[in-house]
């Protein structure tokens, strides 16, 4: 064992020893606190397991690869992956809290009808287990490289942890142990990116220092074939348009994305759910504000390294990550002329873009601790958010679809908690055998989840709360045409069904589809509602008041 | 503390209640809420993509401006926009009595 491998291990066993001590002091008995911890969990705590469920093995292993490449436009991500939380504090978070309960298929079933409920659940499973398979196939990564283990005993391994606090603690034990992933995580995130930022600059603040790097980055980038960093529209084909669409879209879906709502029912207050959305921001801009940095000077330390090198001296950390696959090397070439991240491009050298932060530190030069604790941190990510999406499809499985169903009433307390964890431990077993056997598809969909979610969930729920005479039928039919809108043109310009890919319309590609498929489900429910009957004086009466935090207090002012 | 005109205290039960209040509490929610969503427009979609290319022509520390509002600027804008709803929305609520606050100043 090396040294690399034994800090690996050292942090991984420390850091699953800590989930699992969690786990086991935040077991539950009632459904109220599987499904909802009791609605007992303090804002600061919550905002850091908001955090951690939302950034993701690809958040944390892909995105400042992916930005370093699309440079400009890589923003699309950073944007579109928090600005959806500013909607999501100021149009859902504290009315869907007031409103209460367990589930987000719950609240539209309340809302508009029992079908839509159902339909509701069934997405938000779909969603949800496309997106568990990238968290698994990324733990495998981790494990592979770090470890030498096989991806197939690393899936187990992470499956079998997540079982153990999911199934015992249910919300609670997966909050708890995701604001523990949350601090792993950004810790191991942080110090390599403050390091090479003195490395490189002197100033030991990256969010600051990589724009001294920009002009040096450009020039560097142009010479092996690269788009500059800083030119807009240059890393997307379909130019600004595109950009706009795209960044819409992820906003639209990350505000309607069932697994980050749900956590909103968690607080104890409706006031609790809004510092919830600040704390749970601000938690995320820190790894969000620093990719963009880890990505500059990645790039920039790699193309300086094999900047005059010939296949024969490159930097050792080629070699180290040559057995992944992930690093191609053209050995006939005298130096080293084009870089790309494509592996069709035929450059002399090829590297994807989920190596680039784990590699940071080698790339970097950084001590072995810091590649180990880049590991945990890798694998946190892909934990915390793992363990939120089986939540999410255990609760709609057994409360929005088994008891709704199959067995409408007379469910005990007890026979209900049997079939969550039933529920739970079922969709881990799928987990393991996709994280095993990723469909080929599957990282195309997680991105496009997306979109499906703008153009389906937003919506509604949207509309749900702020307009009374938004109706069952409305309902169903916006959320069908957005679904059919969206999905239609998704299988269109993709190869990913067996059918053929064809040329994008007016330049919008699939993932910035999404927003004109919000805007068309918003129109249709509108029609519809007003053409069919208004909902009951009952639903009304909810919609009305869930505006309100609490009932008014006698001898108020105004 | 507040602008609008003051109205009998309501102690009564429930039935008997003043709604009118109802209807000021959603306005100014619905006030705010909008003008933070121009901004929130304004930051990302204006100066981080529409805007991007006019602004990139002026460099501070290195950063083309367009750029630094997509990759930076934006983001920090968020994060005080959240902030500053929570906060407004106490104030807001502590106004019409429906803080969420028990008899002795803590949260419930």
């Amino acid at each position: 064992m090396n040294e690399t491998q034994f800090w690996t291990f050292f942090f991984i066993i420390l850091t699953f020893g800590i989930y699992i001590i969690i786990a086991w002091r935040s077991r539950v008995k009632e459904t109220k606190e599987f499904y909802v911890a009791s609605q007992g969990v303090p804002t600061l705590a919550n905002g850091a397991a908001v955090a951690a469920d939302w950034m993701s093995a690809a958040s944390f292993i892909g995105m400042a690869g992916l930005i370093a490449f699309l440079g400009s436009d890589g923003s699309v991500y950073l944007m579109g992956w928090t600005g959806g939380y500013v909607l999501l504090a100021l149009l859902l978070a504290p009315y869907l809290r007031k409103w209460g309960k367990f589930t987000v298929p719950e609240f539209v079933g309340d809302r508009y009808s029992e079908s839509v409920r159902i339909v509701a659940a069934i997405a938000a499973i779909v969603v949800s287990f496309t997106y568990v398979v990238g968290q698994m196939a990324g733990g495998g990564i981790v494990f592979s490289r770090f470890l030498g283990l096989s991806v197939e005993w690393g899936v187990v391994l992470v499956a079998v942890v997540i079982f153990i606090y999911a199934v015992l603690g249910g919300m609670k034990g997966i909050t708890y142990t995701q604001v523990a992933q949350y601090t792993v995580l950004i810790i191991a995130y942080l110090i390599p990116a403050f390091a090479v930022a003195y490395q490189t600059t002197g100033i030991p603040v990256p969010q600051i220092s990589y724009g001294q790097i920009l002009a040096e980055l450009d020039s560097l980038s142009v010479e092996f074939g690269l788009n500059e960093f800083t030119e807009a529209f240059s890393g997307r084909a379909g130019g600004q348009i595109d950009v706009f669409l795209v960044t819409l879209s992820l906003m639209l879906g990350t505000a309607g994305l069932p697994h980050v709502i749900i956590r909103f029912y968690t607080t104890k207050t409706v006031r609790g759910a809004r510092y919830s959305a600040f704390w749970a921001l601000f938690f995320i801009s820190l790894l969000y504000l620093t990719a963009p940095a880890v990505g500059a000077f990645t790039k920039l330390n790699l193309l300086q390294g094999v900047q005059g090198q010939g296949p024969d001296s490159l930097p050792d950390w080629i070699n180290t990550w040559a057995p992944t696959g992930l690093v191609t090397v053209n050995e006939d070439v005298e130096t080293i002329g084009t870089v790309s991240n494509l592996a069709t491009s035929g450059a002399d050298l090829i590297v994807n873009n989920d190596i680039l932060v784990l590699a940071s530190p080698e790339i970097g030069g950084l001590p072995a601790p810091i590649v180990g604790l880049m590991a945990a941190g890798g694998m946190a990510a892909a934990m915390s958010t793992a363990a939120g999406l089986l939540l999410v499809i255990s609760s709609a499985a057994s409360h929005d679809l088994y008891f709704r169903v199959f067995k409408k009433t007379g469910a005990s307390e007890k026979e209900q908690m049997m079939v969550g964890r039933i529920a739970m431990g079922v969709a881990i077993l799928f987990a393991i055998w996709a994280g095993i056997n990723p469909p080929a598809f599957v990282a195309q969909v997680v991105a496009f989840a997306f979109g499906l979610a703008a153009a389906t969930f937003f919506p509604i729920l949207i509309l749900g709360i702020f307009w009374k005479k938004a109706n069952g039928p409305g309902a169903t039919a916006g959320m069908l045409t957005g679904l059919a809108f969206t999905g239609t043109y998704m299988i269109y310009t993709l190869e990913v069904f067996g059918t053929g890919a064809n040329d994008h319309l007016f330049n919008v590609s699939p993932e910035g589809i999404g927003a004109i498929g919000a805007a068309i489900n918003f129109i249709v429910i509108v029609v519809v509602s007003k053409l069919t009957a208004p909902p009951s004086e009952h639903v009304q009466e909810m919609v009305e008041d869930i505006r309100y935090p609490q009932t008014r207090k006698a001898n108020v002012r105004s | 503390m507040s602008d609008v005109a003051h109205e009998g205290t309501s102690g009564g039960p429930p039935e008997a209640e003043d709604t009118s209040w109802r209807k000021r509490y959603w306005k100014k929610n619905l006030r705010l809420m909008i003008t933070l969503l121009v901004i929130w427009f304004t930051v990302s979609f204006g100066f981080g993509i529409l805007l991007i290319e006019p602004l990139n022509n002026i460099v501070i520390l290195g950063f083309p401006l367009g750029l630094w509002f997509a990759q930076q600027g934006s983001i920090y804008v968020f994060v005080i926009l959240i902030l500053v709803y929570a906060l407004w929305m106490d104030k807001i609520d502590d106004e019409f009595g429906v803080a969420e606050r028990n008899e002795e100043g803590g949260y419930k």
